[in-house]
């Protein structure tokens, strides 16, 4: 089990929430998801086996949120 | 696309609309409806593209609404209306996040404090490397006006530091050899070396952080009914929509329904509020940690204060020194040195108190020799001293007058522990020690009444004499003493149940059962302990008690801010709903309503950001000495 840690633009409007967390974890292998709406982060627990950390990345980008910075530990 | 972009349409899309008025007051209507046409497509394009991308992502977002109501809007030819809803969606965006940047401002400043790199030295080299790659144990040398990136010990040298990154206090304090030094705090004056003990994400700066991140998003009472309420919201908007069309085939008020489902203001009311606060405490040096916390410790009636280390400094310290025929420094100098050989905390705290004042301790006591029980004998530079008390004088045939005795007395009386010093036989002086209550300590308690805390108690292990001193000194309407932590305990299980809602504030180890059976547990943490910090509700990072009373008429006020916020959400709600029915209000002015009540209730959060708490409560006994064992 791995955590990532995605650095947003700051968000705006608090239904990217939603729409984040739900696309997260609809993916195989995300196991947590949580946006952390006032400092723009987007946190996520995942099984490295399973989904690689750029899938999760892509993801989120994909939604229109483009990623500052990224840190895996 | 990303956010500079956007602002940049939103810029182009602002001058297409002014340029659209000119040609309109020109007559020229034709080129109007182009121009409204192109800032239409212009601006929607970006709210598009986003709700594109959501969509193939298989979420449901905002922007699909008002793309499916701009569309709708063109396909009716209310070109007026399509421009102005993108052009308000986009610029009310930029605007909110500009505003909203403000009340995360606490927060960004804390973050913008994290040290970047360091200087360490490795196999006798010196190097600046990132703090991501400094490790445990090793060399850090800190300069004037650098920043220490890592928690550690000082190993060489001497400095005063700004703590503001960890306690909010501004004013520098004096460090020295073993003296603890923690990242994110700037040395102030003078040259360091300290030997890392925790780096990176484990130092009290990035935890401090991180629980200050974790607490803006945990939700309060209010945000969590918000958020079930924008849940209904905004399915129920989209439906009624639905029917409308269904029913009226009324295009306009189907278009301006979808319009106004973005529950913007409503989401967006408490959580605004309580990030500001939480900010503002932060930088005050309060760590509060959430938004539930928040609500509960406004409500507070009743604090219940430890007394060691929470409403005294814990630390026992040199008060006065009374010396006869003699200078009062030489006579600190020799019980100091007497007292090396002292294993004994009151010798000790003399010791500190000679060190601190900067006396040099060298000459070795002789004969040294410790009574137990009573002090101690030792002959420093051929001079006989006797240090401890009355029986030690008494065994050691000084004669004590009567004013001398008399002044023992009433410094006792007063809370000190009296030490008497006699050179050759001879009185030469009186030593005070005492645990001083806290400087700040009546004043906060002051402030606390004054912000509405009816009752304020002190609980404590000490004996009675002592513990009514303080009481009495402090205006306390309670003092419980001799009490062991169970004892404690029960008492803020008697005080809930009489319906009261109880503060427990104490230094965070032997207090944490009573801490963690209080409403609002409340930890005093000079740079943060880590038991004070994980179980403690709010954390008092900069060691002083009028943070407290900061942080309580700071939760009132935060209450109050986030009450009015939701009371003026839900009235916008009402008024543009009760509008679209009455068909006063179509797709731009739904916008622009919607737009501005999130505007204004962000604004109104920002007044938090510059809370200070009412400077109505005089300092008047600031001054005063107030002393106890």
């Amino acid at each position: 089990m791995k955590k990532i840690v995605l650095n947003l633009e700051p968000l705006t409007c608090p239904s990217c929430i939603k729409k984040i967390e739900g696309a997260l974890k609809k993916l195989d292998g995300v196991e947590e998801a949580k946006v952390l709406f006032n400092s723009g982060k987007v946190r996520a627990q995942f099984d490295e086996s399973k989904i690689a950390a750029d899938t999760i990345a892509k993801t989120v980008s994909g939604l229109g949120y483009p990623i500052i910075s990224q840190k895996i530990s | 696309m990303n956010a500079k972009r956007t602002s940049k349409i939103t810029a182009v899309t602002g001058m297409l609309l002014t340029a659209a008025i000119g040609l309109h007051l020109a007559g020229f209507h034709e080129w109007r409806q182009a121009m409204l046409i192109i800032a239409t497509v212009l601006a929607g394009m970006p709210i598009a593209f986003k709700a594109f991308k959501a969509l193939k992502m298989k979420a449901f977002s905002i922007e699909l609404l008002v793309t499916i109501a701009v569309i709708g809007a063109l396909f009716i030819g209310e070109y007026v209306e399509s421009a102005a809803v993108t052009f308000l969606f986009l610029f009310g965006a930029y605007l909110e996040a500009r505003t909203l940047e403000k009340t995360r401002s606490s927060l960004r400043a804390l973050v913008d404090m994290a040290p970047l790199e360091a200087t360490v030295i490795r196999g006798g080299e010196t190097m600046t490397i990132s703090v991501d790659d400094v490790e445990e144990d090793d060399r850090v040398i800190i300069r004037s006006g650098e920043k220490v990136a890592i928690d550690g010990r000082i190993v060489t040298g001497n400095a005063t530091l700004n703590e503001a990154a960890i306690t909010g206090e501004s004013v520098p304090a004096a460090k020295a050899v073993d003296d603890r030094v923690f990242s994110g705090t700037i040395v102030d004056n003078g040259f360091i070396e300290v030997i890392a003990e925790r780096v990176g994400d484990d130092t009290t700066f990035a935890r401090i952080i991180e629980l200050v991140e974790e607490a803006q998003e945990s939700q309060s009472k209010t945000e969590k009914f918000l958020d079930r309420f924008a849940n209904i919201y905004t399915p129920a908007i989209v439906v009624l929509s639905a029917l409308v069309y269904l029913f009226t085939r009324n295009i306009e008020m189907t278009l301006t329904f979808l319009v106004i489902a973005c529950p913007g203001a409503l989401v967006i009311s408490a959580p605004v509020s309580i990030v500001a606060g939480i900010g503002n405490g932060a930088r005050h040096g309060v760590l509060i940690k959430g938004g539930d916390i928040m609500e509960k410790l406004a409500k507070i009636d009743t604090v219940v204060f430890d007394k060691t280390g929470t409403l005294t400094r814990g630390k026992p310290e040199v008060t006065d020194i009374h010396a006869i025929g003699i200078d009062k420094t030489d006579l600190l100098r020799l019980v100091a040195e007497a007292e090396m050989i002292s294993e004994h905390h009151l010798g000790q705290t003399i010791v500190k108190e000679a060190k601190r004042q900067g006396l040099e301790l060298s000459n070795e006591p002789e004969n040294a020799e410790v009574i137990k029980g009573n002090g101690i004998r030792a002959t420093i530079q051929g001079k006989r001293l006797a240090i401890g008390n009355r029986k030690l004088m008494i065994a050691e045939g000084v004669a004590i007058d009567k004013e001398i005795a008399d002044y023992a007395i009433a410094r006792e009386k007063a809370g000190n522990t009296a030490i008497f010093a006699s050179i050759n036989g001879k009185i030469a002086g009186v030593l005070s020690i005492a645990d001083r209550i806290r400087p700040e300590a009546a004043d906060a308690i002051r402030e606390l009444r004054a912000s509405g805390v009816k009752q304020i108690i002190m609980l404590t292990g000490d004996n009675r004499h002592t513990a009514e001193l303080v009481g009495a000194q402090l205006g306390l309407d309670q003092v419980h003493a001799e009490l062991l932590p169970e004892d404690k305990v029960a008492m803020i299980q008697q005080l809930k149940g009489a319906g009261h809602r109880v503060a427990m504030a104490g230094d965070g180890i032997n207090d944490a059962p009573a801490i963690a059976t209080a409403d609002i547990g409340l930890a005093m943490g000079e740079g943060g302990t880590d038991i004070s910090m994980e179980t403690a509700d709010v954390v008092l990072m900069a060691d002083r008690l009028d943070r407290f009373s900061h942080a309580y008429s700071l939760a009132k006020a935060t209450v109050r801010n986030m009450k009015q916020n939701t009371f003026f959400a839900v009235g916008t709600v009402a008024l543009l709903l009760a509008g679209v029915m009455l068909g006063k209000i179509f797709l731009a002015s739904g916008m622009l309503i919607h737009e501005l009540s999130v505007l204004l209730v962000i604004l109104n959060a920002i007044r938090l950001i510059r809370y200070t708490k009412r400077k109505s409560v005089k300092r008047q006994h600031f001054g005063r000495e107030l002393v106890a064992e």
